[in-house]
């Protein structure tokens, strides 16, 4: 852009004045915006800090090991939330993991053509696209019902276990954790399968080479290399399905008791927040932002973790 | 020595196949048991989409489309309100995102490099595993509680957030793909950075941008928690950029649980258009691309 | 292409005849043709590998020489779109044949890579996990030394077989990879280019191992480098590549005898081109 030559040069100098201060503000421009773009992240943080803090000074820590929520009495504790959040991220993790795992084996060694492989993973992808809500009216008039014989079932015969101490009572844990297992499959998959696929090829020859039986090769080698990868798709998918909202919210029966059981309703955070916050007031309302602060704060340091672990395997 | 140790391997001299051997059976079973395992996975898929159509078909007709949704007892009545909410709160989102989303991938891509672009793009990733939830929420603070009202804009901004990290990567990686000859050329007849990016690398990488953004699009039409209490819901026909709007992905949720079967039939059919509408960009998008979205 | 053919039969014929040992043949190929996809990659070998020998495959790259050495384990069954016609005999067996399987044959026909490719474990365990999956019945901290002594490694790494097999050198590497191979107790061990990515002190390492290990192994050594051939070898086959009907490339064996008579008096007037070129 200096290189302005010979008898034009009194004519470059002037249009590149101009020039340079357009080429000076254009690329502010595009670095603020990217600045900006990370910013947002800074800015949820501040925005929600600051209309929970009614509710942090109301409450402190208390509001984690609450377990009552009433709006009557102005008595909030987030307690049976959390273990909702928690336990049915991890009836998901517990169901989505052997299969996301499996998958991303079949789709990235050469057990199908190559074309075939890409068909199937484009529908993985497509479990991901389906709208959340929808899987919630699927999950009211379609998984309910069809869970209610193995739900009845387990309490029949392993009642004695706390966690199907209760009768099945259709909405409640166990049909949200299912619903959140298909939403998590496709993060998981693709990035297990990503981690499998860009082990060097030398590594599966040097393997089968030594003798090494397909299956061998993918248990003592493949999947000890590709393991950070593995670990961090799977902490991906644990931040998805803790802040999953929509589905959740349409099939967890949002009470706000605490049960251990998974055949009863339940809530989790993020479906306490869509169920309560468009009529709530006052110190409900500010209790909420403070709810969805906490679930910020949890996905916020799992994301971070994941991010960090599948980027490092990346560059290797 | 060498048959000293040849003994100690339990080889046989057979050097064929037999189906009788221990790792031939393991073998053959995982391999069925990891086919089985993603035949699981997929099926969800199916009976979800086999369901929606099923359920939604049967209001597929013109009042669908033309009428507004109908009160708890009343009968008949279309979702022609919602669709229009949605594709204003689409429009509302994809003119805030898409031009700060397409000129931060810029600078990320063209004029950035090492740890501040890195940082950069790691917030993005991290911003785009934040709930949608909590988008939700903080739209509200930002929007709905300075403005009193909840309404369109306060929706679209949300949606507007949650498209932001989407349009940074696939335009990011769009526009890396560029060959750096491309810009090399550019630069060597004396453009200007601006015109090197703005005539020459951007329209290179524009067909891929545009895919990119319009699976992006898409999907924000379908999100429903950050608009539940920010445009709220209204059966009602658009009313104003600051009014509550109603959307189809709203709609679906709040006719889901009800008890009239007039409006659990307008959920299944707007969730019918939502899921078509993922299908078709899905799969146009995949086919103008030629090669998988990840 | 008729009279190409032949040509190599001819030239079999005549390979046949000079290479006549006095030791057994443990591997022979019957007019072996490799294809990738449509395209031949290699045609027509005849061939014997002798027991107890070093063998080098030489040639200008495309000719087919590490297809061909892919053959005797059927690694080349893991590349899409590979396609293999005619035998290659094995304890008089086709190891072509259907009814073989590849995995039993890996275990007996080791090989070492291009690269250095040991497997993200520690080093021990990159020599016992062949050994486990094969079965290994006896001591495996005395197969682990005594794999790791005949690779000329266990002096540099008795004290460290927890490290990671990444953390060694290329050199180190690479003969831990040999150490791999051989503490299978392979029948033939196959080597590409296992020097290509070395420098030349642990070039001149290997070398001497790979003398060392022809007193209990058949070896087949893959070489770009002329002098290594002739500093290793006993026996040498050229390869050279020709242009097919439609601009292909395939590789075929235009000679093969002992080494000495390879490098000094070829009877090929493309091997004397080739190695004089080279060598000269």
């Amino acid at each position: 852009m200096t290189a302005a030559l010979g008898d034009s040069q009194a004519d470059n100098a002037k249009r590149s004045s101009t020039e340079k201060n357009l080429d000076n503000s254009f690329i502010w421009l595009t670095r603020i915006f990217a600045i900006g773009v990370a910013g947002v992240l800074i800015w949820i943080a501040v925005q929600v800090g600051i209309q929970s803090r009614r509710a942090i000074q109301e409450f402190g820590w208390s509001f984690w090991t609450n377990s009552a929520w009433n709006p009557v009495e102005q008595q909030y504790g987030v307690l049976p939330m959390i273990y909702g959040t928690i336990v049915s991220s991890l009836i998901a993790l517990l169901i989505a993991f052997p299969i996301g795992v499996a998958c991303a084996i079949v789709l990235s060694e050469n057990f199908l053509p190559l074309s075939v492989r890409r068909t199937l993973i484009f529908m993985v992808e497509l479990l991901a696209a389906i709208p959340s809500v929808v899987y919630g009216l699927w999950g009211i008039y379609v998984l309910i019902p069809f869970l209610k014989p193995i739900g009845s079932w387990l309490h029949d015969n392993f009642g004695w276990i706390p966690l199907f101490a209760t009768p099945y009572a259709g909405p409640g844990m166990l049909p949200a954790g299912l619903i959140l297992s298909i939403m998590i499959l496709p993060i998981l998959t693709a990035i297990a399968r990503d981690s499998l696929a860009s082990l060097p090829s030398d590594l599966r020859t040097g393997s089968y080479a030594v003798g090494s039986t397909r299956w061998q090769t993918i248990f003592s080698v493949l999947i000890p290399a590709a393991f950070s990868g593995i670990v961090g798709g799977t902490m991906l998918a644990l931040g998805r399905a803790l802040g999953e909202t929509m589905a959740v919210t349409l099939v967890i029966g949002n009470s706000n008791e605490l049960q251990l059981s998974v055949l009863a309703p339940a809530n989790t955070i993020a479906s306490l927040l869509a169920n309560q916050f468009a009529e709530a007031k006052g110190l409900q309302e500010d209790s909420l932002m403070y709810a969805g602060l906490i679930l910020f704060a949890i996905t916020l340091v799992v994301n971070i973790l994941a991010e960090a672990i599948v980027q490092k395997v990346k560059k290797y | 020595m060498s048959t000293t140790t040849q003994e100690r391997y339990s080889k046989s001299d057979e050097l064929e196949r037999s189906r009788s051997r221990p790792r031939t059976i393991i073998g053959t079973l995982l391999t069925i048991l990891a086919f089985i395992l993603l035949g699981i996975a997929l099926l969800p898929l199916f009976l979800v989409i086999i369901y929606v159509i099923i359920r939604g078909a049967s209001r597929f007709d013109l009042n669908l489309f033309t009428e507004i949704p109908p009160a708890a007892l009343q009968e008949g009545g279309g979702i022609a309100s919602a669709i229009v909410g949605t594709i204003i709160l689409v429009a509302i989102a994809s003119v805030i995102s898409i031009p700060i989303g397409v000129l931060a991938a810029v600078y990320l891509s063209e004029f950035s490099s090492g740890r501040i672009a890195r940082w950069i793009r790691f917030a993005t990733n991290v911003l785009s595993g934040v709930p949608s939830i909590i988008i939700g929420i903080f739209a509200y603070g930002v929007v709905v509680l300075s403005t009193g009202t909840f309404s369109a804009v306060a929706g679209g901004f949300a949606l507007a957030i949650l498209m932001l990290p989407v349009v940074v990567r696939t335009t990011d990686e769009s526009l890396q793909i560029v060959p750096q000859e491309v810009r090399w050329a550019s630069v060597g007849v004396g453009a200007s950075d601006f015109h090197t990016v703005l005539l020459i690398v951007l329209p290179a990488a524009l067909p891929a941008i545009l895919t990119g953004t319009t699976l992006a699009v898409a999907r924000a039409a379908g999100e429903t928690a950050p608009l539940i209490f920010t445009a709220l819901f209204t059966r009602y026909w658009p009313s104003g950029l600051f009014q509550p709007i109603p959307s189809l992905s709203v709609l679906v949720y709040n006719y889901a649980a009800v008890p009239y079967e007039n409006q659990q039939e307008l959920a299944w059919a707007a969730s019918l258009i939502l899921v078509l509408l993922i299908l078709l960009t899905s799969i146009i998008s995949r086919w103008a691309t030629g090669k998988s979205t990840y | 292409m008729s009279a190409l053919e032949r040509n190599q039969e001819d030239r079999s014929d005549r390979q046949q005849q000079n290479t006549e040992q006095n030791s057994e043949a443990v591997l022979q190929t019957e007019d072996l043709t490799v294809y990738y996809g449509k395209f031949a990659a290699l045609r027509g070998v005849f061939m014997k590998i002798f027991k107890n020998k070093i063998t080098a495959f030489v040639g200008p790259s495309g000719c087919g020489k590490s297809t061909l050495l892919r053959c005797f384990n059927r690694l080349n069954d893991l590349i899409d779109g590979c396609r293999v016609e005619g035998k290659v005999i094995y304890r008089n067996k086709n190891l072509y044949s259907k009814k073989i399987d590849p995995v039993e044959v890996r275990r007996r026909i080791g090989m070492v890579f291009q690269k250095p490719n040991p497997f993200p474990k520690s080093i021990y365990e990159n020599i016992a996990y062949g050994a486990r999956i094969n079965g290994y019945k006896g001591d495996l901290d005395e197969l682990v030394e005594r794999s790791l002594q005949q690779a000329a490694l266990w002096d540099e790494v008795k004290d460290k077989l927890k490290d990671n097999g990444l953390s060694l050198s290329g050199g180190q590497q690479q003969r831990l990879c040999i150490a791999r191979a051989v503490a299978l107790k392979p029948d033939v061990v196959l080597m590409d280019e296992p020097c290509s990515s070395l420098d030349p002190v642990s070039t001149g390492k290997i070398e001497d191992l790979i003398h060392q290990l022809k007193q209990n192994y058949t070896i087949i050594i893959v070489t770009h480098n002329m002098q290594q051939a002739v500093r290793v070898s006993d026996l040498t086959a050229f390869f050279n590549a020709e242009e097919g009907e439609k601009g292909n490339r395939f590789g075929y064996l235009v000679e093969y005898d002992k080494t000495e008579k390879i490098f000094e008096n070829p009877q090929e007037e493309a091997t004397r081109e080739y190695v004089g070129g080279r060598f000269g």
